[in-house]
């Protein structure tokens, strides 16, 4: 959680300091899930991202200065410059992409797993999707076929209780996107969001489950978007004070009392563990930094991995 | 040599791939009872299993997305879309995922995936089951275009589309389903990106594929009764094209007719005309000419479907406009 919400403000600062161009979506109060969720999973499993994905691609394990320097679209970059913020991947630890096409990952995670069963491995899918991708149709074509088909994917959504500048309560007659389960014939639970253990729990009791054939389940994860929907974003629709409100639920600040409070950690440990963290940091920003921008040609490469004859016409 | 129709050369096609490679598998709407609706996957759920041929709700979004999700993890998915018209329900799938994943991903992955489009009129199916949508495909970049005409060729480019690693848009004309045609026996690829030229003549090239290649076959013949030698060259795919082929043909005739059955604004008729504009306009005795449907989408009463569809007597038109 440290090392997402660490790689985050640093993108944050670097990103209005004009040091990256695009556009950034941060998940900082939401590392809990991902922290959480991709705990309880193996390196050979899946997950399937949204718009918003450092987080995940961090809690998967990918390389710090890969994804950095993805942010700072240079050649060593994950994607080699060519996804950014919104498009990193990493498939070396089963980081099907961040989309920018809001609930685009959800069938993707559900074909993962045919690929997995016909290759006879029983690799799981883990897709997160937030409140507003669970009005889309596509969420529920995907949740639909792995339930009659039992596919072993976990439906994570992340409710942020802010879709862009639409609040879910507004957009949604019920309270709870884990209702919809029901809808499918599978079981959808509540977490909550902001505690870390409470994630990680929730979805190790289904991983067994799910991977054994038990079918898909919807978790939904309650949580709180703390910055605005991009970087700079002006935030005219929400109030302060809503916002204000949510520091009390900080998941990285609730984690760090409880372990101090049970004596699991001391306050040399946590600033230890911070100090590894600020290291690998300032490696990653240094690597992005200084490796070279692509050159303009490559533009023209990885479309396709059976290259038309003639090549790609300008 | 053996005679089948070109539904059966399709499944052969799919039978030895998938023999072949436990990694292809075919998914899609109406699979498992009736192998397809023009029965194009029959005999393929009884020899592999539901669990290679998978019979899914009607859910295109989530077949197709759920196509680009296992390719991306290795498999080699092959999806029936029923009719070509319903990629409008994946469009997002096919443009947003399938053709850029790899390019956006850096390299990282590949998408080897065929999506089977059967299109084109037929038997006044009218407005949302007889359109060919090839053009809105071709403009964009990271997808193969592959339209067959034959079924010798519809055995091979399925083939190789099967085998290609990246993701393939097979576009089968419904009306060439039950066509009969001698297909090589053994191990027969055709491989992407090499045109055909069903007749060759030296006095006009008419550029086609799919089964407007018959239509301009047909006026070939005419024309040549009035001793008009048209050669006619088959694209066979749109993406990869075979410009060789269409440049030799270009400096043999000097002149160009482009003729298919999508409607012809913005289709790869003018896209083709541009190129030739662009490249071989030396060459060029006269402008190129395009033969397409008319710019509207596809009437149910027969006349007037009829008149929409271009046909071997516009083609003679055109080419009589030429010379
Ligand atoms: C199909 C689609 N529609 C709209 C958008 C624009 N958009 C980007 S993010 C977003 C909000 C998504 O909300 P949610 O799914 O709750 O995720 P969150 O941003 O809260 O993480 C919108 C509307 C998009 N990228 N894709």
């Amino acid at each position: 959680m440290q090392r997402i919400r660490r790689f985050e403000e640093r993108a944050e600062e670097l990103y209005l300091g004009g040091e990256l161009p695009g556009f950034i979506h941060l998940s900082i109060g939401q590392e809990a899930c991902a922290a959480g969720a991709c705990a309880a999973l193996g390196t050979d499993d899946y997950i399937t991202s949204t718009h918003r994905g450092h987080g995940h691609c961090v809690a998967k394990g990918a390389p710090l200065d890969r994804m950095m320097a993805e942010l700072y679209a240079k050649v060593t970059g994950s994607c080699k410059g060519k996804g950014g913020s919104m498009h990193i991947a990493d498939f070396s630890v089963g980081m099907l992409g961040a989309n920018g096409v809001v609930g685009g990952g959800a069938n993707l995670a559900v074909g993962a797993t045919i690929a997995a069963r016909l290759r006879g491995s029983d690799q799981i899918a883990l897709c997160f999707f937030g409140d507003g991708a669970s009005n889309r149709g596509p969420v529920h074509e995907a949740m639909n076929l792995a339930a009659v088909w039992n596919l072993p994917v976990i439906f994570f959504c992340e409710n942020n209780q802010w879709a862009s500048t639409t609040s879910v309560k507004s957009v949604m007659k019920i309270e709870d996107v884990a209702d919809r389960a029901a809808g499918y014939g599978m079981p959808g639970v509540v977490v909550d969001g902001n505690d870390v253990l409470a994630v990680y729990t929730a979805v190790s009791a289904w991983v067994e489950r799910v991977r054994n054939g038990g079918g898909p389940v919807l978790i939904e994860a309650k949580t709180y978007r703390m910055r605005g929907h991009f970087v700079g974003d002006p935030q005219v629709y929400r109030d302060a004070a809503e916002v204000q409100a949510q520091r009390a639920n900080d998941p990285i600040q609730r984690l760090e009392w409880r372990l101090l409070a049970e004596g699991r950690l001391d306050e040399a440990g946590l600033a230890r563990l911070k100090d590894e963290v600020e290291a690998e940091l300032a490696a990653a920003v240094q690597f992005g930094r200084e490796s070279p921008l692509p050159e303009p040609e490559a533009a023209l490469e990885d479309l396709y991995a059976t290259p038309l004859p003639g090549g790609v016409r300008p | 040599m053996t005679d089948m129709t070109f539904t059966e050369a399709t499944i052969a096609a799919m039978q030895e791939e998938m023999r072949r490679d436990p990694l292809v598998f075919a998914i899609g709407e109406d699979m498992a009872l009736q192998g397809g609706v023009f029965g194009q996957f029959k005999g393929l759920p009884e020899e592999f299993g539901v669990h290679r041929v998978l019979d899914t709700p009607i859910s295109e979004t989530a077949i197709v997305g759920a196509a680009v999700g296992a390719a991306l993890c290795g498999a080699r998915p092959v999806v029936d879309m029923h009719f070509a018209d319903f990629i409008t329900t994946a469009m997002d799938e096919v443009v947003s995922q399938a053709a850029k994943a790899r390019y956006m991903f850096g390299g990282q992955c590949c998408v080897p995936m065929v999506l089977r489009m059967p299109d084109g009129a037929i038997n006044s199916a009218a407005g949302h089951h007889s359109a060919s949508v090839e053009a809105w495909l071709l403009h964009t970049p990271g997808v193969k275009l592959v339209v067959p005409s034959t079924p010798a060729d519809a055995k091979g480019l399925l083939k190789s589309a099967i085998r290609d690693d990246d993701p393939v848009l097979y576009f089968e004309h419904k009306s060439l389903f039950k066509m009969r045609g001698e297909v090589p026996d053994g191990e027969h690829i055709v491989p992407l990106g090499v045109a055909a030229v069903r007749r060759s003549g030296t006095d006009v090239t008419i550029l086609s594929y799919s089964q407007m290649v018959y239509r301009c076959l047909d006026a070939a013949a005419q024309l040549a009764e009035a001793g008009i030698s048209a050669e006619v060259v088959d694209l066979r795919s749109l993406r990869p094209l075979d410009w060789d082929t269409i440049a030799t043909s270009v400096r043999k005739t000097h002149r160009v007719v482009v003729a298919h059955e999508a409607v012809r604004t913005g289709g790869v008729g003018a896209e083709l005309a541009a190129q030739i504009g662009e490249e071989l306009f030396d060459e060029l005795d006269g402008p190129v000419i395009r033969v397409a449907a008319h710019d509207v989408p596809m009437p149910f009463s027969p006349p007037l479907e009829k008149f929409v569809l271009p046909g071997a007597a516009q083609v003679v038109a055109a080419v009589r406009r030429l010379l």
